[in-house]
């Protein structure tokens, strides 16, 4: 699946994007957050905070405990500033 | 209704989309607009840097859309939001809302700016004046706050 990166996670993990394969037992949005954190310190950094880290599965708003099997592409960013 | 959903780095015209939104109707009896400009913080901001999540953040201002159509007779809807840098007093953002009456005028584009502001995929970061040092923009209470009350 694609990883995507936004703002101040974008800039800590120091890409935009990135193709991940998580093991099988990674099976939802909080076990791919942890999988993700123990990647570098940079991606430490990016989700020390996992709580406030905000998420997108295939393009739509998801929630830490969402099943990220059979997803494309999956988000990560800070708490939105529009508007 | 097919909203007009565009994401931009240009500056729009609020007075020409209404005029576009309203051109050969009869049935449209109220427009509501909202133009957000960009603050410069009391002289502390060079610019915004606006970044936004292409594809989803069409997608979600859509959904948003939609979910205002399903709660109000909205006739038309027109969202535009500028991405890149922006300059103090420059416009950010237009929200357009077109009814028969002006309550779901009214209450279609508060709606729709209360959930552009906390759920469409934007971030903004500062460019200080008095320096290099950028900062991201903290998402704020107030704004997650204003859509309780469209939960009653």
């Amino acid at each position: 699946m694609k990883a995507v990166y936004f703002a101040w996670v974008r800039e800590r993990i120091g890409r935009n994007e990135e193709e991940i394969s998580p093991p099988a037992e990674i099976v939802d949005v909080r076990g791919l957050i942890g999988w993700l954190s123990a990647r570098g310190e940079e991606y430490a950094h990016a989700f020390e905070n996992p709580d406030v880290i905000r998420v997108a599965i295939d393009r739509a708003h998801g929630k830490h405990d969402a099943p990220i099997s059979g997803a494309r592409e999956i988000a990560f960013f800070p708490p939105m500033t529009g508007g | 209704m097919t909203p007009r959903i565009l994401i931009q780095t240009a500056d729009f015209d609020a007075a020409a989309e209404v005029a576009a939104m309203t051109r050969d109707r009869r049935d449209i009896g109220a427009v509501v607009t909202f133009t957000g400009l960009c603050r410069d913080e009391g002289g502390r901001l060079a610019a915004l840097e606006l970044e936004h999540y292409p594809g989803m953040a069409e997608e979600e201002i859509a959904r948003m859309v939609a979910r205002a159509a399903a709660r109000w007779p909205l006739d038309a809807v027109t969202v535009i939001h500028r991405v890149g840098k922006i300059a103090p007093g420059a416009q950010i953002v237009l929200v357009i809302a077109a009814s028969s009456h002006r309550a779901a005028a009214f209450a279609g584009a508060e709606f729709l700016m209360d959930y552009l502001k906390t759920s469409a995929p934007f971030w903004k970061k500062e460019h200080p004046i008095d320096g290099p040092a950028t900062e991201w923009v903290a998402a704020r209470d107030e704004d997650d706050r204003a859509l309780e009350k469209w939960r009653a």
